[in-house]
């Protein structure tokens, strides 16, 4: 099946100096983000799996390689273009959730909204955002807690914010470091069911790093990070079976997932 | 949008940030308050001095003065007409005040000025400053029976009553005296004539007529027995009148009970003995006798304590102003007041010009020019306060910089996450100047709101503090102010709030910038 590639990497090379010693972390990664499916990075802690997303999200320049978005380059446009690349076409979660502890859960929804979109034409459209925020933070099922604040809320709670956070401004992309590293596996089990439902009914792209080897099978497509290299791109036949796994979540055998990450 | 909503947020849950500004609103508050009772005083004082001096003051350095003021007038009227609304023509000389107290005579410099209260009072505050109330309205150089300053029990009996009871009392003296003399001649069999008799006559004519002669020190020495000659019965007249300043002639402290009292050497009814030059180039010293019959209460204690004033046309007859042969007389002092609004320095420099210096020892003057050193060492204290208080808002201003630092580095990871969620450097950093802004807005403004709640209440706090210390805030023995005036200027209240904001904000921006540098991707792995 061809899908359209919605992000590539080509050649990418990071390395972090410190006291003039260098410590190669990326050392030419190649990666296409098909649209459409879920994609798990994995590999050892200190592998380079978050260095790898932040430069897939501009949030860090590659020392050497190119990031394309939609046949875009962008790892070297302005920084207006890649602000707003990161507010518009992506989403992003993490594994500490980076929720703003001084609003509500709505308006951590609002915020990639009031961001991307000056005063005027925040206020002009407030009705349309506030209701697309409700939205989505119905769609985490949580809508009962709008008003509550970071701190009134447990952790799976605050990821699901996050999640509806990441989903705000309706990206092309879902980037994911280790949603459920901070998350017993009952509750992992709940998030990584909400982005599957996400992938599967929305069509939402995924990018997820993380340590369960379960999870990284039960995606479409799994990276293996190695040595500063991307081992092995898994072949898009293990997408049926895996598929048919997860129409029955119930009768999912208890995995260990979620352990956190060392 | 975000922007103002974090900061709003910022704003409601970091008190510590509000700490910082409290020294900011404590700066305000000071700012306001100062500036106000500053302005307060200066305006009072202006309005004082203003009141004093006449607007352009003309005045000759010659002992003779000028003769024919009538020509001066007319020649000023001339040169700049339009601009003079009131003239008047006075004598101003250095004199020695001389006063006697339970025998001994109590010595003062004076500024002797010889007056028509008539003229005068158009040019200058003068008869509002005297403490009869008649006199006020119609000043007057004849003593009056009572009524000196209702409501101050110390010259309740002034007038001609005092009087009365002083001569009466100083005769009893005297004869007493006369008797023990009588007794120690007759006990040492000395000749019946008095020695201090024939310097009693000397004095009597020094009393009743201007003398050109005689050494003035032992007149002051010996000849105050206050015998008057056959001509003046002090019982039913009086010699020539003179206002004194009221602090030529007493003095104010507090009693034990911490009240304020005044005690008076001389009040009206008094009499007292001036000595000054006289106007011939030939100078001579003129001792004269005069009659108190009011004081001069300005509250500015530079003129109280210096001003003697007697009628011109006495003290032009004294001095010898009067040419004999013409009957013109001449002025020390010419003073001018000027219309509303009118150029002071225009017409200073206009009567300069029509008389030179080099051709008339005049000294023109306007009021500023007379008490320049006054109204520039207020100006400057103002000045100097004003910068010692904003350093001190500085100072809270690098308050609010570690602050700010503080909030900044805490908010390190809400920082990358806004980053991450696409906020620009520049948002990031305008959050945190728009809290500098906000934060200076809140400080500043409670800080407006103190000070111009405690200048309005100004008076009442310092009675509470009165009351509570016991110690009086505004004395009146320094001060001759009731209440303190504050005067509050909109322009003061703006650029202290400019100030102060601008403060917040300056010291905001160092952080804000920090903020705006931040890598994002560290800013996330902040822990
Ligand atoms: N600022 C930095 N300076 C120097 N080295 C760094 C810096 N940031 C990361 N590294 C190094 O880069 C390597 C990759 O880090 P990275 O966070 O990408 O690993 P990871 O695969 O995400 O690990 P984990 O699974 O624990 O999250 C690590 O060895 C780390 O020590
Ligand atoms: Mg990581």
């Amino acid at each position: 099946m061809n899908r359209p590639i919605v992000l590539a990497a080509r050649g990418l090379k990071k390395s972090y100096h410190k006291d003039r010693i260098d410590v190669p972390v990326l050392r030419g990664v190649d990666v296409k983000v098909q649209q459409g499916l879920v994609t798990a990075l994995v590999g050892r802690s200190g592998s380079g799996k978050s260095t790898l997303m932040h430069l897939l999200a501009t949030l860090d320049r590659p020392d050497e390689g190119e990031v394309r978005f939609q046949g875009r380059r962008i790892d070297n446009a302005s920084r207006a273009t890649r602000d707003r690349y990161r507010n518009r076409d992506l989403g992003i979660i993490f594994q500490f959730y980076h929720l703003l502890p001084e609003l509500t859960a709505i308006e951590n929804v609002l915020a990639p909204a009031m961001i991307g979109q000056s005063v005027w034409s925040y206020f002009a459209s407030r009705r349309e955002n506030r209701c697309r925020a409700e939205a989505m933070l119905d769609r985490v099922g949580l809508l009962h807690r709008s008003s509550h604040r970071p701190c009134e809320m447990s952790g799976g709670e605050m990821q699901r914010v996050a999640i509806a956070r990441a989903l705000m401004t309706d990206p092309k992309l879902l980037l994911a470091d280790e949603p459920t590293g901070n998350l017993d596996t009952e509750t992992g089990q709940e998030i990584l069911r909400l982005l599957n439902e996400l992938n599967e009914n929305d069509g939402l792209t995924i990018l997820m790093i993380t340590h369960d080897d379960e999870i990284a099978a039960s995606a479409d497509v799994c990276w293996r990070m190695q040595d500063g290299l991307i081992q092995s791109q898994d072949a898009e036949e293990r997408r049926r079976p895996v598929r048919a796994r997860r129409s029955s979540p119930e009768t999912d055998p208890a995995s260990p997932i979620g352990t956190n990450a060392a | 949008m975000y922007r103002w909503l974090l900061c709003f947020r910022y704003l409601k849950t970091r008190y510590i940030a509000l700490a910082s500004i409290i020294s900011v609103t404590l700066g305000v508050a000071t700012l306001i308050v100062v500036n106000s009772v500053m302005s307060g005083f200066a305006a009072e004082m202006h309005e004082r001095l203003h009141g004093l001096a006449s607007d352009i003051m003309i005045e000759c350095h010659a002992t003779g003065g000028m003769p024919d003021p009538e020509a001066h007038l007319r020649e000023i009227e001339r040169i700049c007409g339009a601009d003079i609304v009131g003239a008047s023509v006075s004598v101003n000389v250095p004199g020695m005040l001389g006063i006697e107290y339970n025998g001994q005579q109590l010595g003062r410099h004076v500024s002797l000025i010889g007056l028509d209260p008539k003229t005068y009072d158009r040019v200058s505050d003068f008869g509002k400053y005297l403490l009869h109330p008649e006199n006020q309205k119609n000043a007057s150089f004849q003593l009056r029976d009572d009524g000196y300053a209702p409501g101050r029990q110390e010259l309740e009996q002034s007038g001609w009553e005092h009087r009365r009871r002083r001569v009466a009392h100083d005769r009893a003296m005297a004869k007493e005296r006369e008797m023990m003399e009588e007794l120690r001649r007759k006990a040492s069999g000395q000749s019946a004539k008095p020695a201090a008799e024939a310097i009693a006559d000397q004095s009597n004519d020094a009393a009743a007529a201007p003398s050109m002669g005689g050494v003035f020190s032992e007149e002051l020495l010996e000849g105050s027995e206050g015998e008057l000659p056959a001509e003046v019965d002090p019982m039913t007249e009086q010699f020539p009148g003179i206002i004194l300043g009221i602090s030529t002639c007493s003095v104010r402290s507090r009693n034990a009970d911490g009240e304020v009292v005044d005690f008076y050497y001389a009040q009206p009814g008094d009499d007292v003995r001036m000595i000054f030059p006289n106007a011939s180039t030939d100078t001579k010293v003129i001792n004269q006798k005069f009659t108190v019959v009011d004081l001069y209460e300005s509250g500015m204690s530079e003129y109280d304590s210096t001003f003697a004033f007697v009628r011109l046309d006495q003290l032009q007859e004294f001095r010898g102003m009067v040419d004999p042969a013409t009957g013109v007389r001449s002025v020390t002092t010419i003073q001018l007041k000027l219309a509303e609004g009118a150029d002071l320095n225009a017409v200073r420099d206009a009567l300069r010009r029509r008389f030179p210096p080099d051709m008339y020892a005049y000294n023109i003057q306007t009021w500023r020019d007379l008490q320049g050193p006054l109204l520039s060492a207020v100006r400057l204290e103002t000045t100097i306060l004003n910068i010692l208080l904003f350093l001190i808002i500085a100072v809270a201003g690098f308050g609010i910089l570690a602050t700010f630092f503080m909030i900044v580095v805490e908010k390190t990871r809400d920082i990358g996450t806004l980053k991450a969620l696409g906020a620009s450097g520049r948002g990031v950093m305008s959050i945190f100047l728009s809290y500098g802004l906000l934060l200076g807005f809140v400080g500043s403004g409670a800080g407006l709101i103190g000070g111009l709640l405690f200048v309005d209440n100004i008076n009442s706090i310092a009675g509470l503090v009165e009351s509570a210390t016991g110690q009086e805030v505004f004395d009146p023995t320094v001060y001759y102010f009731t209440e303190i005036p504050t005067i509050v200027h909109p322009f003061t209240l703006v650029w202290v709030m400019l100030g102060a904001v601008g403060i917040a904000v300056l010291a905001s921006v160092l952080p804000a910038m920090r903020a705006a540098r931040m890598h994002p991707v560290q800013a996330l792995r902040f822990e």
